[in-house]
Order: structure tokens, then C-alpha cells, then sequence
């Protein structure tokens, strides 16, 4: 039982800490201010391989190994969480997506520019289907050599930051949740907009907005994989887009701890560091044993996944604890630095609000839970 | 007691006028980061300005059980306003109407009664917090005047206040008599208010830092007697940690009811999202837990009103509600979804308002602390009457 990174992959870890450091630190708080991120920033990424990390080396990738991407998700996170939302919708939803159901025409028509730099957003949830993938409205409807689509998306992770669009249409609607199908759609077409960016409670610099259709045609061949197949390759990817949001949890918790360890041996109350109050002390001992626990269930999902194992509970019971800590761990950061918790010159009460976003999307608590109950009740491994 | 008609019919007062006109003020004022200034005349008007000032001097004149209503109902619309009232009167009012000379009430509250006036309460420093005795703000008798020197900060309502209660240190013996409490107006020589705070919650609650530079306060202007500063804030704390319990709570409450009426009206695969167990179940441990620390929180505003020792009391109170607001907060985020997430829904506000409850006026820790040392003071009590 080998719990130690290859090489490789801790030299994948140093250099994307040394970025965070250096690019996204010192910045991350403007870009929750302003809630943007700029697009020489992609350009930046792109040059050095990050948006391309899920995208095979014969389409200008890295192609990295699930332990390797988790590390660079969990160090950008721990640095701009909003960051990390973006770039783990982009590789794992857009370009895995992409890579493992995509025709070789997409394949080689999408991929090389989604590496280069092109940000892609996944749309998905409608105004009146969260949680259930069943109800969805948007259509697409076979003209010709062409799809005519109708409909709206909401909450798309970058909408504004894209060109490509991966949207889940109903090619047949009488089969609801069978006659689902997926296209990529480019921004510049005819009858598709994007609308205004939402105000959110954390992860600001990641751009959410709503998308609508108004008989937007596309080609026929902007279909990834068959007609009607949607839904099931939406399940396939499920497990690997829940690991993501388990390894930028893992990486706000870690965030979160630091800066509450270097407050309380710094801050000074009664004449001694607070860090020497059992109190406190004790908080940041919980944190840790927390943190660590949800970090060994989290690359022991990675690891499944690396070896092509089947990794669905894991990566549900990894997604969900992961995210339970970072919300825990951010809650006695905030806790231990007292009223400078709850300001903004203190980068705490914005890992406080970014961990909260973890326990919801790519599938909420309850949803996990769902999921690991009828696992365990089929005595699945 | 609390489910008697008198305080169920202020109670629906109070939501009424919450409801209509705070509401829709609200979500503006936190998006625009200030207090509302024009919501002051309709608050004075209500009596909410002066709720604990005596009838003598023209204020309410609420017992403790209706003010913690009062703010409680508030808060449930609005955190920024609520804490606006909670500080303006236990925290302003109280430390004058408690500690003050003749004199000092009718020059300092009844500008309060009479037209609203609002007092601040100058106490936390940026090295006194939790260890509020480590005061450095320093005060000099010179002549017929003190001359402060000193900051304060994470101050409220000093933008919107006439006046400022604020401590500072007149002797440097080491024990519990080396601070003492003034009675700034804002206009004296030397004071100013500085740097607004930009919060995480509260955004619409005027949060700033006072800076006394040679600031000459008039002799007659200490209140109470010299060293009796340290004494002074506790028992004025002990009252304010009802107050902020009663916050706690009404935001709590304003989660619970966003995050039912969501769920009552969101379907999930064809049913209402109220059906599915968990969502049913989280919204029973929101309504038992808000339930029980209303209990805390209202037996504590009971037993300062009958005059019975109560600090322990108000410690678990706020220590209690204040966890409780948070629980809700967070599941109300959570039962709403992605929609609890995004800013217009309100819910997340309230979230990131309550969060505030467990450190302001004494953190969790804090009363932690107040309570460990009263129960052990308790048992030694009772270990001495029995004998050893």
C-alpha cells in the first residue's frame, strides 16, 4: 500500500503550487472582489499545459494521470477556488467528456483549441431540473442536416468566459431521461445568448450565468456520441467530476488550516499566542485529523481511477466528506481568528463562503449519500 | 411568559412592520454596503431606537422580554438592522442608564427618547478582544478635561451615532480597576471616526474604527468612578449577549422559514423537496434546535427583568442560539440547492449575517469561558455550605 506520490506526480504538485503561489495567491481575493478572471490568465494556463490537462497528448494535452490532475486541482483550489471550479468544469466535463465519447472529427476539432486556451462550460441544469437530470425542457429538433434547438440553461459554470458549449437537449422527448442527447455548441451561433452573470455567495470569480436558445441550428455532427445516449454519458463522467470537487475541497480546507495555524501562533490575547489555549489548540488538532482523513479517501478514489477501477462509491463517499471538512475546517478558521475572521482583509471568511459551494453542486449531499446507501445496500465494493 | 397574548401580539407587531417596511429597504442596503439613514425615523418612531430607555426620559420603555422580541423580529428581515438595534441599546443606552449621574441621562438619553439619537459603545480594540482588559486606548486628567489617546475598532453604529461610551486606561496597577468609561460626543476635539469595515455579513450595518488623538473629554463626562471601567462592560455585556442571542435567533428563523416555503413549493421528481425525508427531518432539527434556544434566550431576558443573577444564563444563551443560527443558515443553503447559493435568494445572506453572533460581543470561546468559571464557582459554593 503505497500512499507516497511518484515522482512525477510530486513534480506536477511542486510546480502548480509554485503558480498558485506566485500567479493566483496574490491575487485571488481581487478576482472575488471583482468576481472575474482575466483572460490573460487562460492564456497563461494554456501555455503552460493546464488547459489541457485531461486532453490526450495526440490533441496537444498532458494527458495526466487522475492522481496528478488532483494534485494541481487541490493546490490551484487551496489558492483561488474559483479557479479551480473553472478549470475542473473545463477538464473534466468538457474535455474528458470530449475525449472519451466524441467522434474524431470533434475530437480533433474541439480538443487542440480547448488545450490551447478556449474555455468550455457544461449545461446542464434548467430553471426547473436540479437534482433531477429527468426533467429537462431544452430541445433539439432534426432538420435536415441540422439540430434546431430551444430552451434555457442556468447556472453555467463560465458561461462568459467560453466558446464552447457542451448542452444536454431532448432529441426525443417522449423517452424523458432515454431521449437525451449532447451537443457542442460555439458561442457565435445564430439564436444562442448568454445572459447576466448571477451574484453568488462564494466562488465569485467563477462566472455563472444563464444560456437560451432561440432556434439556434447547429450541424448534425456536433453530436457527441449516439442520438439519445446523453444520459448515460453524463453517468459515466458523474464519478470523475465528484473527485474533482472533492480535490478542491480538500485544497480550501487545507487553505483554511494554514492561515488559521499562522493566526493563532501570531495573534496574542492575555498575554500569550492563542495557539496555547487548549481551546484553540484542540480546534486546529480536528482540522488536521479532518483534512488528512479526507484526503487519503479522496486519492484512494483517485487511485481506483488510475488503475481503471470501478471507484463510484468512493468517489461519492470521497466528494461528500471532502466537502463536509472544507465546510468544518473553514467555520473554526473563521472561528479562530475572531472579529478578523469576519473581515475581508483576512482571506477566511472567503474560503468560509467558497467551501460551501462543495456540499452542493456536481450533485449535493443528499445526492451522495443516495448513492453510497445503495451501494452499500447492494454490498457493492 | 412568552407565549402569553401581551408578547404574541407585540411579536406580530413588530413582523408586521418588519415585513413591510424594512423588507424591502434590506436587500438594497446590503448591496449597497451602508445603513439606510431614512429607515432611522420609521425605527425611532416605532420606539425601536429606545426600547430599553425609561418612559422618563422618552423611550419605549420595553421589558427585556419585548426588546429581545423586537430585535429578534427584526433580524428575522433584516441581520444589518437588527444588530443596529441591538447595539444602539444594550451596548449605547444601557452603560448610561446603568452607570450614568442625573446629569448624564437627561444631557446623553434623552436625546435618544426625543429624537432618536443613537450611542455606540467604544470597547474593542486591535489588541483587546477577547482579553478586553488589555485596553490601551490611554486617558489623562488634565485640568478639567481627560485627554484620550488610542484606536478602537469593529466598532458599530458610530457613523450613525451622536455619542460614543468608550473605555480607556487610567491606571496601570495590573488588576481589574485600570479602566475606566467616558462619555464621548462625537464632536469634541480630538475624536474622529475611521476606516469603514468591510465585513463578510452585516454589510449593511455601519462598522468602523474611532481614533482619539489629545481628544478632550470634559471632566463630568467619566461615567460612573474612576476603575470602575472593567466592571462596568461586563455587566453591560452580560445584558448584550441577550440581545445578540435574540439576532441569533431571528435569523435562524428567517432561514428556516425561506428554506420550508422552498421546499414546499420546489418540486423534486413530482413531489414537493418537503417530502423527501431528509429535507423533511433537516427542517425538524432547524425548527427543535431554534425552539429550544428561544427558550435559553427568552428565560435569560425573563430573570434580568426579575432581577435575578442571569449572567450565566445569557452566556449559554447567546453561546447557544448563536450555533443554532449558523446550523440553520448553513441547511437552509443547502435544502435550496444551487439556489440557496446564489445572492438573490436572500437565504445566503442571512448565513453570512448570523456567523457574526458567535464572535461579536464575546466569542464562543468567550462564553465558554463565562460559563465554565460560573458553574465551577457554583460547586465550590456548594461544596463549602456542605462542609467540604
Amino acid at each position: 500500500m503505497d500512499f507516497e506520490l511518484n515522482e512525477d506526480q510530486q513534480m506536477m504538485k511542486d510546480a502548480a503550487r509554485e503558480f498558485a503561489e506566485k500567479r493566483l495567491f496574490p491575487n485571488a481575493a481581487k478576482y472575488d472582489e471583482e468576481e472575474r478572471l482575466p483572460a490573460e490568465l487562460f492564456a497563461e494556463l494554456a501555455e503552460l499545459g493546464y488547459m489541457g490537462m485531461l486532453v490526450p497528448e495526440k490533441y496537444g494535452g498532458m494527458e495526466l494521470d487522475p492522481i496528478s490532475y488532483a494534485c494541481i486541482i487541490e493546490e490551484f483550489s487551496r489558492a483561488c477556488a474559483g479557479l479551480g471550479t473553472t478549470l475542473s468544469v473545463h477538464s473534466s466535463l468538457i474535455c474528458g467528456t470530449i475525449a472519451e465519447c466524441g467522434s474524431e472529427a470533434l475530437k480533433e476539432k474541439y480538443l487542440p483549441r480547448l488545450a490551447g486556451g478556449e474555455v468550455g462550460s457544461y449545461c446542464v441544469t434548467e430553471p426547473g431540473a436540479g437534482s433531477d437530470a429527468g426533467s429537462l425542457r431544452t430541445t433539439a429538433v432534426a432538420d435536415g442536416d441540422s439540430y434546431i434547438i430551444n430552451g434555457e440553461k442556468v447556472f453555467v459554470t463560465s458561461a462568459d468566459y467560453s466558446k464552447i458549449y457542451l448542452v444536454f437537449c431532448l432529441t426525443e422527448p417522449e423517452l424523458e431521461s432515454h431521449g437525451i442527447s449532447l451537443f457542442l455548441v460555439e458561442r457565435d451561433t445564430p439564436g444562442f445568448e448568454v445572459g447576466a452573470k448571477e451574484k453568488k455567495l462564494g466562488i465569485r470569480c467563477s462566472d455563472t450565468r444563464s444560456i437560451s436558445f432561440s432556434d439556434a441550428r447547429i450541424p448534425a455532427g456536433q453530436m457527441i456520441g449516439e442520438k439519445n445516449g446523453g444520459f448515460k454519458i453524463a453517468l459515466s463522467r458523474l464519478d470523475h467530476g465528484r473527485l474533482g470537487v472533492a480535490a478542491q475541497a480538500l485544497g480550501i480546507a487545507e487553505a483554511a488550516l494554514a492561515e488559521a495555524v499562522k493566526y493563532s501562533k501570531e495573534r496574542k490575547q492575555f498575554n500569550r499566542p492563542i495557539c496555547e489555549f487548549q481551546a484553540i489548540a484542540f480546534k486546529l488538532a480536528d482540522m488536521r485529523t479532518r483534512i488528512d482523513a479526507a484526503r487519503w479517501l479522496t486519492y484512494r478514489a483517485f487511485s481506483l481511477a488510475s488503475e481503471r477501477r470501478r471507484y463510484s462509491r468512493t468517489a461519492a463517499e470521497a466528494k461528500l466528506f471532502a466537502s463536509e471538512t472544507a465546510n468544518w475546517v473553514a467555520n473554526e478558521a473563521v472561528q479562530i481568528h475572531g472579529g478578523y475572521g469576519y473581515m475581508k482583509e483576512y482571506p477566511v471568511e472567503r474560503y468560509f463562503r467558497d467551501a460551501r459551494i462543495t456540499e452542493i453542486y456536481e450533485g449535493t449531499s443528499e445526492v451522495q449519500r443516495i448513492v453510497i446507501s445503495r451501494a452499500v445496500l447492494r454490498e457493492d465494493k | 411568559m412568552w407565549w402569553d397574548k401581551k408578547y404574541e401580539s407585540f411579536r406580530a407587531e413588530i413582523r408586521e412592520f418588519a415585513e413591510k417596511t424594512i423588507r424591502p429597504i434590506a436587500e438594497r442596503m446590503v448591496e449597497e454596503g451602508t445603513f439606510d439613514i431614512s429607515l432611522l425615523p420609521l425605527l425611532h418612531e416605532r420606539g425601536l431606537l429606545s426600547m430599553i430607555l425609561p418612559k422618563k426620559y422618552g423611550g419605549a420603555e420595553f421589558d427585556t422580554l419585548e426588546y429581545t422580541i423586537g430585535v429578534e423580529e427584526v433580524s428575522r428581515v433584516c441581520g444589518s438592522t437588527g444588530i443596529t438595534l441591538a447595539a444602539c441599546n444594550s451596548l449605547g443606552i444601557f452603560p448610561i442608564l446603568a452607570f450614568g449621574t442625573e446629569g448624564q441621562k437627561e444631557k446623553y438619553l434623552r436625546p435618544v427618547g426625543e429624537r432618536g439619537a443613537l450611542i455606540a459603545f467604544g470597547l474593542t480594540e486591535p489588541n483587546a478582544g477577547s482579553d478586553a482588559g488589555g485596553t490601551k486606548t490611554t486617558a489623562v486628567l488634565k485640568g478639567d478635561k481627560w485627554i484620550l489617546n488610542g484606536s478602537k475598532c469593529f466598532i458599530t453604529n458610530p457613523s450613525i451615532s451622536d455619542f460614543v461610551v468608550a473605555t480607556a486606561r487610567t491606571d496601570n496597577k495590573g488588576d481589574s480597576h485600570d479602566i475606566s468609561s467616558f462619555i464621548v460626543d462625537k464632536s469634541f476635539p480630538g475624536f474622529s471616526v475611521g476606516k469603514k469595515e468591510d465585513k463578510l455579513g452585516l454589510r449593511g450595518s455601519d462598522t468602523a474604527m474611532l481614533h482619539f488623538e489629545d481628544a478632550e473629554v470634559p471632566q463630568e463626562n467619566l461615567l460612573g468612578k474612576v476603575g470602575e471601567g472593567f466592571k462596568q462592560f461586563m455587566i453591560t455585556l452580560d445584558g448584550g449577549r441577550i440581545s445578540i442571542g435574540a439576532m441569533a435567533l431571528g435569523l435562524g428563523q428567517g432561514a428556516y422559514d425561506l428554506a420550508a416555503e422552498y421546499a414546499d413549493t420546489h418540486p423534486k421528481i413530482g413531489k414537493p423537496l418537503a417530502y423527501s425525508q431528509a429535507t423533511a427531518f433537516k427542517l425538524a432539527d432547524m425548527a427543535t434546535r431554534l425552539e429550544a434556544a428561544r427558550h435559553l434566550v427568552y428565560t435569560s431576558a425573563v430573570l434580568k427583568d426579575r432581577k435575578q443573577p442571569f449572567s450565566k444564563q445569557s452566556a449559554m444563551a447567546k453561546l447557544d442560539a448563536s450555533e443554532v443560527g449558523r446550523f440553520c443558515g448553513y441547511e437552509a443553503i443547502g435544502i435550496m440547492g444551487l439556489d440557496g447559493y446564489d445572492a438573490r435568494y436572500q437565504v445566503e445572506r442571512i448565513w453570512r449575517d448570523v456567523k457574526l453572533c458567535e464572535i461579536g460581543e464575546g466569542t464562543s470561546e468567550i462564553q465558554r469561558l463565562v460559563i465554565s468559571r460560573a458553574l465551577a464557582k457554583e460547586r465550590q459554593a456548594r461544596r463549602s455550605s456542605s462542609g467540604g
